[in-house]
């Protein structure tokens, strides 16, 4: 198997007012295809840093980073835009879909910017991409109409219409009930199963047990990288609560 | 980013903010209405200065006795006057850009019929008359070149001497006394109202020129000639040839002065018109401003629509969009509110004229230049207003937009 994600020794500075923080101090890290990988620690961790860095939407003081065998340590602005919008699919704690825009238009959105327009039919494939997360049935409806669980489906949605070669998820069930939290969390396994590669960002154990492999940081280092060899099942959670079913529609 | 992409998002986001899109284009609107109704006005009331001096007469050149000299010595203008009734003739004949002629001989008196008596000016005309000065008959015939040939005594009236000699009956086939010469009325003008310098144009009455000329006035000499050019382009061209041509019947010799003098009527409509045009020009400077403060009414929004709308900026970043294609979203927002705006204008620039010339005393002429050149306008506004905002939102960091709350 080959690594999607390959960093060397990435250290991450910010420069804030006369004090300059290290939000990363080196950090060494593989992630290979159709993994599941769940990036833990406390805030102030360096977490979030390290997932705007893996997201491109950051670059890193030093170090290499190599996304699908590309180095991206020094791309301008506009190769970057183009790399968030074909390796990588985003999903946010808050969801962040257009307001007033539907779901539909929602998750064709990162298809209207791909300027090589490898996918010919935009609407067909964001209608598969709804249809893959349950929604067929709400792709007219706009934000305000869908529940917590369903905006983030839409989310999720958004984030593999592409075909990306990672998902990456920023506490992605931070807004959830844990029922729904459960229920979304069965989405991304489901979608590791069919091979995708999926990284998730979170500080909730009971969420990251759900992956394939967890990694702790602390203080910008790699503390802890533990594989799972037994991750828990979220749709046989799912299956032995009792929760109200409004949320499943 | 495909252009129509581009366009469908800016529809897309302008028409979701409806209330505000409209308050926002309102200046632009208003702008571009006001430039194209004051810039209507000043050419309404223009074209209707021309008009009336056009009332003249239709590309008229008018031929007046000059002073003459002799020995040095002027003697005022009209002391020799040379024009005589075949000078027409031969401009009519030998002249290719000149299309109808009129001698005028101007004689006035008493006159006696119908109900009292008037006293008024008789021009002794050319069957031409009426075609220089653009006129019609409101009733009967008018003289023909028989009537000028056989120096008959017939008359056409003008509105005036109707109202005052016959106020009831039909003047046609009656009898008036001219200086005690009787005349028969054979047709009655269309009323013409008053010349642009308030001249009462109706108080008179024609005649033909023979019999005005040897039955009521004596001697040879005419006091003008009217020439119509063929078009209002061929006017120079015209006045040449009729200068060579009086010269020659005038046996004038070379380097020696003119016994006459040819006067056009584009001199006069130029010197009135310019006046008009710059009241245009100013009107419609002042109305330009007020697009300009619309145009600031859109960048203020569009700022405030940047700011609102960052973490909707964050996103389209962070899945993929250049900055270059948040910038053109922003900026095709901009420039659609503006045309939109200025197509609104203009339809509510084209009411507004409609309006006040069917309702009110105030002459509008729309200018076509004007219509295209406000919209080029509005746009330009549109890029120009629009682009700094575009600009602030297309330099947005990804990620702090994305945490703006």
């Amino acid at each position: 198997m080959k690594p999607v994600i390959e960093m060397k020794n990435i250290v991450k500075n910010y420069q804030v007012g006369t004090v300059v923080v290290h939000a990363l101090r080196g950090i060494d890290l593989k992630i290979f295809e159709g993994e599941f990988v769940a990036i833990m620690g406390a805030s102030g961790s360096g977490k979030s840093t390290l997932m705007n860095l893996i997201g491109c939407l950051d670059t890193a003081s030093s170090g290499d980073y190599l996304l699908d065998d590309l180095n991206v340590n020094s791309l301008t602005k506009d190769e970057y835009a183009d790399i968030r919008n074909q390796k990588i699919g985003f999903v946010f704690q808050g969801f962040n879909l257009l307001p007033r825009t539907t779901a539909l238009e929602n998750v064709e959105l990162p298809l209207l910017y791909d300027r090589h327009e490898r996918i010919k039919n935009p609407r067909q494939q964001a209608i598969k991409a709804l249809e893959s997360v349950r929604l067929a049935d709400r792709i007219h409806h706009v934000p305000n109409q869908l529940s917590g669980g369903q905006q983030q489906r839409v989310a999720v949605a958004r984030a593999l219409v592409n075909n990306p070669a990672i998902i990456l998820a920023d506490e992605p069930t931070g807004n959830l009930d844990s029922r729904t939290s459960i229920d979304v969390m069965s989405v991304f396994q489901k979608l590791n199963d069919q091979g995708k590669t999926i990284i998730l960002v979170t500080h909730e154990p009971d969420i990251a047990r759900f992956a394939k492999r967890t990694i702790k940081l602390q203080d910008g280092k790699i503390t802890e990288d533990r594989e799972i060899t037994v991750p828990k099942k979220a749709s046989e959670v799912l299956a032995t609560m009792q929760g109200d079913e409004d949320e499943m529609e | 980013m495909k252009w129509n992409r581009i366009q469908k998002i800016a529809f897309k986001s302008i028409l979701k903010n409806k209330m505000r899109s409209i308050l926002t284009s309102l200046g632009i609107i208003i702008g571009v209405c006001s430039v194209i109704v004051m810039v209507a006005v000043g050419q309404g009331s223009q074209a209707r200065i021309e008009e009336q001096i056009n009332s003249l007469g239709t590309n008229l050149l008018m031929v007046f006795p000059s002073h003459s000299r002799m020995g040095g010595v002027s003697r005022g203008a009209g002391s020799f006057n040379m024009m005589k009734l075949s000078d027409c003739d031969k401009i009519l004949q030998q002249a290719t850009h000149v299309m109808y002629v009129s001698p005028v001989i101007r004689s006035g008196g008493q006159i006696i019929g119908g109900t009292g008596n008037w006293s008024t000016s008789i021009y002794g005309v050319s069957t031409q008359y009426l075609a220089i000065k653009d006129w019609d008959l409101a009733n009967g015939n008018f003289f023909t070149e028989k009537d000028i040939k056989a120096k008959k005594k017939v008359a056409v009236l003008g509105q005036t001497i109707v109202d005052q000699l016959f106020p009831d009956s039909d003047p046609v086939g009656q009898k008036i006394r001219i200086r005690n010469t009787p005349f028969i009325v054979i047709g009655v003008l269309a009323k013409k109202g008053q010349s642009g310098m308030g001249q009462d144009q109706d108080d008179v009455i024609l005649a033909p020129s023979t019999t005005v000329l040897y039955r009521l006035k004596g001697g040879d000499r005419i006091d003008m000639i009217y020439v119509s050019a063929t078009s209002i382009n061929e006017m120079d061209l015209a006045q040449t040839e009729v200068e060579e041509i009086l010269r020659k019947e005038h046996k004038i010799d070379y380097g020696e002065d003119d016994d006459f003098m040819v006067r056009t009527q584009t001199e006069i409509t130029e010197m009135a018109s310019a006046t008009s045009k710059t009241l245009t020009l100013l009107l419609g400077a002042i109305a330009g401003v007020s697009l300009i403060v619309g145009g600031i009414g859109i960048m203020n929004i569009m700022l405030v629509s940047v700011t609102e709308r960052t973490r909707e900026i964050g996103i389209r970043l962070s899945i993929g969009a250049r900055s270059k294609d948040v910038l053109t979203q922003f900026l095709a927002e901009s420039i659609t509110l503006s045309l939109i705006g200025g197509l609104l204008g203009i339809l509510l620039a084209v009411g507004i004229s409609l309006f006040m010339n069917k309702f009110t005393e105030i002459n509008t002429v729309i200018n076509p230049t004007i219509v295209l050149m406000s919209v080029l306008f509005a746009g330009a506004v549109g890029v120009f207003f629009g682009y700094y905002p575009a600009r602030k939102a297309a330099n947005l960091n990804p990620i702090d937009a994305l945490r703006y709350e």
